[in-house]
């Protein structure tokens, strides 16, 4: 079951011809796998998302003008995450030396160590005291690193502070107080929504559905990997979810609703409140029109059920693919990616949350981005989804019991019952 | 016709040779982009990879050989049900889109054919949406079908279409209705321009009522050419993948296909079962094709013969 099986097996599943060219350029098998040694400098190339702000290219040139012989060539994968995925994946089956650095989501990690498609990083040499700490777990396998964090993320609850203030509610730190704080906002809003998440049936579901389960004080798998979903905690949590649409808490259409769609009802002032990341910051307070709600809204940390709730950890980490050559130019340049400097650049141009705790302290960048505070708060909190090789699987069985349960198909009692026992088949 | 096809081909041996020569890049052309996948896909249907893990949390390579496993477990379970509401989904879309395409179809070619000023703008308006890349056309469609969209909006209701349900499979058959009615149109309108004129006026002098001449003259002779649409239509409704996907969402029971099915496996990195459900979806394909072929008697090669014949 060599390189060629492994190409042709990918061809034939998907039924096309063009990838046999692919063949031809999984050349070394060296089977070199291991952590060991990260040697060899020369050229790389850095396998990523959509380049948005054209920030990543500008830290690239950066670095290329001092570092003339070790120069690094960003490739753009396709814009969807599960489509950067299988491309990833595809090029690590054929041993291909195409990608150097890989720009994997949080979620991925187990996936690519346990395959070993992705090498183990010396812990010592990169100074990960410095980062956030749920974010450095994110890049973990079995306790060993296996990348390192660049870009976090952590949900946030935004909230129309005008209407709040008008009807003399505080923001609120439970989920009953927002369902409080919605009745005493109704009678000069009538129309308006309550709350609303992302709940349509992708993976937005599982991060939103992990953070109900989380702030009741539940977990979908505890410490040692191991699925406890089908607990009362995890219950309430769903159930607070459920009963939420039942009464119109959230508004029947929510259902639809990814994290634009959400977006642009809460621009259009329909929503109360709405759990969102921290990138609708700066869209929302556009004044240029396409916001109804510029310096209406604010943050608060999201809601649990006695107490203050707790995010779904989201986010990018940048490892170095077995299969790459010149790994110790690779090491350096993520050194400098995740460097302050890097970091700090790429939040005033992406808006996107860095991984070092001391950005998230500087009056500087406070003054520009005043959610900051909120959003350390909410990552030093939030718990990460089920590090799992067969994440892909989890997942779906996580969107589906969920779906079932908001949408009334299933009562949320069966739909965790049944979320338990697959995934006690795929956590093995 | 047949008989004069038939002497041509059995002349003498040396043309067969030639015709071998002429035609033997054609067969290596095939073998290589119909043939070889087509085996490999089925050669990979029978194996599984390895997903297990050792004691250090490394997934334990290789693929085994599973024989008939991959097929058993498509068709045991929870996969049955999956695989059965696939199967009839695939099937209602097939059906009603291809009718409604059909008689779609058939009244734009009218309109294309006897459009008197225009002419080049009716055609071309008419063959927009089949210009249209699926996927895109399904973004588009599913603007349209938002909660608060366009859709929504003109019927003054709030349907959310895009959640599991008959409103998720009416979103989807009108997609594609849309989008592919102007194929069939298209295929009828070359149909149309073969018919000579003196039949109709034939007809005309015999005194025959325009709908008599359609259901006598136009219907029969434009026959060929829209079983042949239909044919093309069917298999490709079969196949139907990107607009689901896109419209609707990956995993709703309402709209999933068995495309689908073997995209959501090989995404999971399971080849095995996902080759075995492309294959079953082959055999499906394979089969509706040899039976429309033989019952309603779609002559792909014999209608272009036809045609040439005529001119």
């Amino acid at each position: 079951m060599g390189v060629r099986t492994t190409a042709l097996r990918a061809t034939a599943a998907l039924g096309v011809a063009v990838l046999l060219a692919s063949c031809g350029s999984g050349g070394n098998d060296t089977g070199e796998q291991t952590g060991g040694a990260l040697e060899g400098r020369g050229e790389i190339t850095f396998a990523t998302g959509k380049d948005t702000s054209n920030n990543m290219q500008k830290l690239v040139d950066e670095w290329n003008a001092s570092h003339p012989n070790e120069q690094v060539r960003i490739i753009e994968l396709p814009e969807s995450a599960d489509a950067q995925r299988q491309q990833m994946v595809q090029n690590a089956q054929v041993k291909s030396d195409a990608y150097t650095i890989l720009n994997l989501d949080v979620v991925w990690t187990a996936e690519f160590a346990a395959n070993r498609w992705v090498v183990e990083l010396p812990t010592d040499q990169l100074g990960l005291d410095k980062f956030l700490e749920p974010a450095v777990k994110t890049a973990q396998y079995r306790d060993k690193l296996y990348a390192v964090p660049v870009y976090s993320d952590g949900g946030l609850l935004y909230y129309r502070k005008d209407l709040l203030d008008a009807a003399g509610v505080k923001p609120p730190k439970t989920w009953a107080e927002l369902i409080a704080a919605c009745q005493a906002v109704k009678p000069a809003q009538p129309a308006i929504g309550c709350y609303a998440g992302q709940f349509e049936k992708y993976e937005g579901l599982t991060v939103n559905f992990d953070e109900a389960v989380h702030s009741a004080g539940g977990d979908v798998v505890d410490a040692s990997g191991k699925p406890v979903v089908d607990s009362p905690e995890a219950k309430a949590g769903l159930d607070a979810l459920v009963t939420a649409f039942q009464q119109g808490v959230i508004p029947q259409k929510a259902i639809t609703y990814k994290e634009e769609e959400g977006r642009r009802a809460f621009q259009a002032g329909e929503l109360v409140f709405h759990r969102q990341w921290p990138y609708q910051w700066n869209l929302a307070g556009k004044t240029d029109g396409s916001s109804q709600v510029a310096g209406k809204f604010d943050v608060a940390p999201l809601p649990g059920i006695d107490g203050p709730g707790s995010s779904t950890l989201g986010g990018h980490n940048f490892a170095i693919s077995a299969f790459g050559k010149n790994k110790a130019t690779a090491v350096d340049f993520i050194k400098f990616f995740s460097g302050e400097a890097a970091q700090r650049s790429n939040l005033l141009a992406t808006s996107q949350a860095p991984t070092l705790a001391s950005l998230y302290d500087d009056a500087e960048l406070i003054k520009q981005f005043p959610y900051l505070p909120m959003l350390k708060a909410s990552i030093l909190s939030a718990k990460p989804r089920p590090q799992a090789v067969k994440y892909g699987d989890v997942t779906q069985a996580i969107q589906e019991a969920a779906y079932a349960a908001l949408t009334g198909e299933k009562t949320s009692e069966v739909a965790l019952k049944e979320l338990q026992a697959k995934l006690q088949e795929l956590v093995k | 016709m047949t008989v004069v096809a038939r002497r041509a081909r059995g002349a003498t041996s040396g043309a067969g040779r030639l015709a071998v020569a002429l035609l033997s890049p054609t067969f290596v052309v095939l073998a290589l982009v119909v043939g070889y996948p087509l085996v490999a896909a089925l050669r990979e249907s029978v194996f599984r990879e390895g997903t297990d893990l050792d004691e250090s949390g490394f997934v334990v390579e290789g693929a085994r050989f599973v024989g008939v496993d991959n097929y058993a477990s498509v068709f045991a379970g929870e996969s049955a049900v999956r695989f059965w509401n696939a199967f009839s989904n695939t099937t209602v879309f097939t059906v009603i889109t291809v009718s409604l395409e059909v008689v779609i179809g058939v009244g734009m070619a009218l309109v294309m054919h006897h459009a008197l000023c225009w002419r080049g703008v009716v055609r071309a308006s008419i063959l927009v949406p089949w210009a249209v890349p699926t996927a895109v056309s399904a973004l588009l469609w599913r603007w349209i079908f938002q909660a608060d969209g366009v859709a929504n909006s003109i019927i003054g209701q709030q349907v959310l279409w895009t959640t599991e349900g008959w409103q998720a499979k009416f979103a989807i058959i009108l997609a594609d209705v849309w989008k592919t009615a102007p194929f069939v149109g298209l295929l009828v309108l070359a149909g149309l321009q073969i018919i000579p004129n003196d039949v109709y006026e034939a007809a005309r002098v015999d005194g025959a009522s325009p709908w008599r001449q359609f259901w006598r003259i136009t219907l029969p002779l434009v026959k060929p050419a829209l079983l042949v649409a239909v044919l093309f239509r069917v298999l490709d409704a079969l196949r139907m993948f990107d607009l689901p996907y896109v419209l609707i969402g990956p995993r709703k029971a309402s709209a999933e296909t068995l495309s689908m099915l073997a995209f959501e496996e090989a995404a999971s990195l399971r080849f095995g079962p996902a080759a075995a459900y492309a294959t079953l979806l082959f055999v499906y394909v394979a089969v509706t094709a040899l039976v429309f072929v033989r019952l309603l008697g779609a002559d792909v090669i014999g209608a272009a013969r036809e045609r040439a014949a005529k001119r």
